[in-house]
């Protein structure tokens, strides 16, 4: 355990925010009023909310505290599977800080904000020509939003046929977003079980293909970092029918400038910004979710979309057959901006490279482990490899005891019981921007672990032991919930 | 490239092992057909220091920038940011970290999101917030449908022509593929909704009010609230100036079931409107209709305090498509950017700092009363209001930008009725000067 960098510090207690204080104090600077105080209606007006008073020093070592309880790319490998943490650069937040593009108002009128409508232009660009798909609204705040919008205009682009569909399908390896987002649009989800070696058949979809079904949505790579090498046979059977096709980008880091959406017979697509174009996760958001369409779908997109005039930036708004509007203003910009940054320092060479790296990086882990764990399906993988914990069960050592178990040795763990088609799911996603030496010792403590599970299983199941808190009782937060303090 | 770490010597070892001569043999699972043909056309690769000189340009290409005082609010306001809040945001634990699913070490993440449930259900009046939803309109469409679960088999919600032009628009757009209606209701001359017509309306699971409304109006929540209820409908208050309740009634004592809004005011830049944060909050005994994610209070194997995600059966992950919302994340950061602005001003603080928000509004118009021109609604505000001018604004609009002003925000392509009358906004960051050079140059 001594390559590991997993140990124990001093960690410090911090209470909750109104455990501390004291009525009078302020943590920030305000105003002397300058204008005369006038009185305002006593019927409406309230004593204001019950917040506890904090000095400066209370908030930043409050703040300051707190985060050194979290775990962060920053902190440590995070091979997260269906996540893509990579590494979020420094420059990215500087960019998304530039004072003039980060205090505009976003009602202004076009000529005043040219700045940062040609970096929404620029960016639609960019998103086009990595997917092949032209149309790109960037409104949408993160990918279950993305999929919603991606809904909106499969709804909207069978009512302009007046072709009425209720049905959706879906292969089982799907994100829980899926079938919610397509059930916002009133779309019955059509399971469709994935093939004996986790790949999708043809049979299967134009079984279930019908005049009646809307299309189908489909994540390539699917959530077994498993090429759908039977996307395009499977888009001809969908739009025979009618139907369209969704393709869920949340795994594009595995693929850009190695396959073109459009080729594939995806009709719509969103991207994960915060997964593929290194913005951070934050804790779990703010993210991005554009979406990406075929020049036929176009114009179904949301209002506005930043388009170029000669030389100038404008917002266009006149699209009669637009699903409308789905953000206040015009998405998360600051993300947007750091997506933006990303692809301006990366270039289409290094995006691709980040690809062929991820998969490398995956299918490394996957030889190595494979040996140690058992492989969920032994094909070739993309970006994130799947284990299961089937060679456990003799030890009683769950895939929840080697997660826990590798939080003491320094990481955190990979994404577990996800995809629900394999028992026990272990999801691997290194990411390119971790080394091969920093992989070898995450394989070595993964190694270590389930060593550790045979010889001294009741290790893993008190673990973790070095984090700030043991295991929590998640059963009793569910049965007496405590949401607000 | 920095971000990319391997040598040519790791990629060639790393091959070795898994059995490949090259990079792309990776993708032999990728049919030939599905490919992409040559290079993604994207610009050059820049340094930083090249990026850095880009996004100068950029700047310099906004005409109005930080330096302009801008006294426009209609959903995005400028307030003060305390230089506490960059600096601690940036920590990249918080920052770098995602989805607290291992609770062990996330603590601070879920503590923090705790925090902000807490502070946003006291000023909002309400039992239960979440960690947050996407933004301000996004929340009222989800708080529509969450009224409508509610509700079960009614099929109708209304929202008022007083709420942001923006957000009706969403709300519809969300609506519109579904079997429900949206109805809208007027507002009257007092540029305060109009329930009249509420009676007329059968099969009503919500109404939708917005407070301060898009004009600025501060509503009689407690009215329309007794209406909406005597109407077998429950009351959805919306929001996009969250500091009001830091003077007004909260929601809650006004009787609101559901109340969302948006969170931006508390910290986050205007940022061309996003980042955003969508803050939502209900009474206890519809918590388990509520979309987005709960962080809950628990005790850890040796019996310490620790929070957890919670009540996540909810959601998409574990029902599919018999979840309550779509939604799988939430805006971090945000929440925590907003929970150090509340934490920052305090009770105290806030109180003061929204009073004077309503100050300089009442200064504003004021002073444009006493030039001949007038507020259009003759009710209460607070930070925002609608001003009429006897003779047309836009060359005083013009002239004012010149001089580094953004003298409101004018109204006819959102309300035709409207046009030629202008919203304006005036907080804290406006002082008494600015609003002098504005009026001075009123005609």
């Amino acid at each position: 355990m001594a390559r590991n960098p997993g140990t124990t510090g001093l960690i410090m207690e911090e209470p909750l925010l109104w455990e501390k204080g004291k009525k009078g104090r302020l943590g920030m600077s305000i105003p002397e009023s300058d204008v005369p105080e006038v009185a305002a209606d006593a019927a409406l007006t309230g004593a204001g909310p019950d917040f506890p008073d904090l000095s400066e020093v209370d908030v930043v070592r409050h703040y300051t505290r707190l985060s050194q309880w979290n775990f962060g790319v920053d902190t440590g490998m995070y091979p997260l599977g269906s996540c893509t943490m990579k590494y979020n650069p420094k420059i990215n937040e500087t960019f998304a800080a530039t004072p003039a593009l980060a205090a505009a108002h976003p009602m202004l009128a076009d000529e005043y904000v040219q700045g940062n409508l040609q970096i929404m232009y620029e960016l639609q660009n960019y998103l086009g020509a990595i997917t092949g798909l032209p149309g790109v609204t960037l409104q949408p705040a993160a990918g279950a939003h993305g999929e919603l919008t991606g809904m909106l205009i499969f709804a909207a682009y069978h009512a302009s046929r007046d072709s009425k569909r209720n049905k959706i399908l879906i292969p089982d390896t799907a994100h829980g977003t899926n079938p919610a987002s397509a059930a916002l649009c009133g779309y019955k989800p059509v399971p469709l079980k994935s093939g004996f070696n986790g790949i999708l058949t043809v049979k299967s979809v134009v079984d279930a293909m019908d005049e009646e079904t809307a299309g189908i949505m489909i994540t390539n790579p699917n959530t077994l970092g498993l090429f759908e090498t039977n996307i395009r046979e499977i888009a001809e059977a969908v739009h025979a029918k009618g139907g369209l096709v969704y393709g869920d980008g949340a795994n594009m880091n595995a693929v850009m400038g190695v396959i073109n959406a459009a080729k594939c017979g995806i009709d719509v697509m969103h991207l994960n910004l915060h997964k593929t174009f290194s913005t951070p996760h934050g804790g779990g958001g703010p993210g991005a979710g554009p979406v990406c369409v075929t020049k036929e779908l176009e114009q179904f997109l949301p209002v506005p979309r930043a388009v170029k005039v000669g030389d100038r930036y404008k917002l266009e708004y006149n699209c009669p057959q637009s699903v409308g509007k789905v953000h206040s203003f015009h998405g998360n910009f600051s993300v947007l901006m750091r997506a933006y940054s990303y692809i301006r320092t990366m270039g289409a060479e290094n995006l691709k490279k980040a690809s062929h790296l991820a998969v490398l990086n995956a299918a490394y882990i996957k030889e190595q482990l494979k040996g140690t764990l058992k492989l969920a399906y032994n094909r070739p993988c993309m970006h994130e490899c799947v284990f299961s914990d089937e060679w456990q069960q003799e030890y009683k050592i769950t895939t929840l005891d080697i997660a826990k178990r590798l939080i003491d040795y320094g990481y955190h763990p990979p994404t577990i019981y996800f995809p629900l088609v394999v028992h026990g799911a272990i999801m691997i996603e290194p990411t390119e921007t971790e080394c091969k030496d920093d992989i070898d010792q995450f394989i070595e403590a993964v190694k270590t672990v389930v060593e550790e599970g045979k010889t001294d299983p009741d290790n893993l199941r008190k673990a973790p032991v070095n984090a700030k808190l043991r295991r929590l009782d998640e059963t009793q937060a569910a049965r007496r919930p405590c949401l607000c303090g | 490239m920095r971000y990319l770490p391997h040598t040519s010597e790791e990629i060639d070892a790393m091959l070795k092992v898994v059995g490949r001569k090259r990079l792309d043999e990776l993708f032999c699972s990728v049919p030939d057909d599905c490919r992409y043909d040559g290079t993604m056309d994207l610009p050059e690769p820049m340094t930083e220091w090249a990026l850095t000189d880009h996004a100068s340009e950029l700047a310099e290409a906004m005409k109005i920038n930080h330096r302009h005082k801008v006294l426009i609010g209609a959903g995005s306001y400028h307030h003060y940011i305390p230089a506490t809040i960059p600096a601690l945001i940036s920590r990249s634990e918080f920052l770098t970290a995602y989805t607290p699913y291992q609770p062990e070490i996330a603590q601070g993440t879920l503590q923090s999101l705790f925090e902000y449930q807490t502070l946003t259900a006291r000023l909002l009046g309400m039992d239960v917030a979440n960690a947050s939803i996407y933004d301000g309109a996004s929340a009222l469409a989800e708080a529509l449908l969450m009224g409508l679960r509610i509700s079960k088999k009614k099929k109708k919600v209304a929202i008022s022509k007083a709420v942001h032009p923006h957000y009706r628009q969403v709300a519809s757009t969300y609506l519109h593929p579904s079997e429900y209606e949206l109805v809208e209701l007027p507002y009257g001359e007092d540029g305060r909704t109009d329930l009249s017509g509420l009676s007329e309306i059968d099969d009503l699971a919500a109404v939708a009010i917005q407070s301060p409304n898009f004009f600025g109006v501060v509503e009689d929540l407690e009215g329309l609230g007794e209406k909406i209820h005597a109407a077998g409908a429950l009351f959805i208050t919306t929001f996009t100036e969250p500091l009001a309740y830091g003077l007004y009634k909260n929601p809650g004592q006004c009787g609101a079931d559901i109340v969302c809004g948006e969170g931006q005011s508390f910290g986050l830049p205007r940022s061309f409107g996003g980042a955003a944060l969508g803050m939502f909050a209900c009474k206890d005994q519809f918590t388990r209709n509520m979309p987005g994610r709960l962080v809950g209070e628990t005790i850890d194997m040796d019996g310490k305090r620790g929070f957890v995600l919670t009540l996540s059966t909810r959601e998409q992950h574990i029902r599919r498509e018999k979840a309550t919302s779509n939604i799988c994340s939430n805006q971090g950061v945000c929440t925590v950017i907003a929970s150090m602005y509340m934490a920052s001003l305090g009770g105290s603080g806030l109180r003061r700092l929204a009073k004077q928000n309503f100050d300089k509004m009442e200064y504003l118009k004021s002073a444009m009363q006493a030039k001949g021109a007038r507020a259009v609604f003759n009710s209460p505000g607070f930070n925002e209001a609608v001003i009429e001018f006897k003779n047309d604004f836009k060359p005083v609009f013009d002239t004012l930008v010149e001089r580094g002003i953004v003298a409101g925000l004018e109204l006819g392509k959102y309300y035709p009725e409207l046009a030629g009358k202008y919203l304006f906004c005036v907080t804290e960051t406006i002082s008494k000067d600015v609003i002098d050079a504005v009026v001075a140059e009123v005609k």
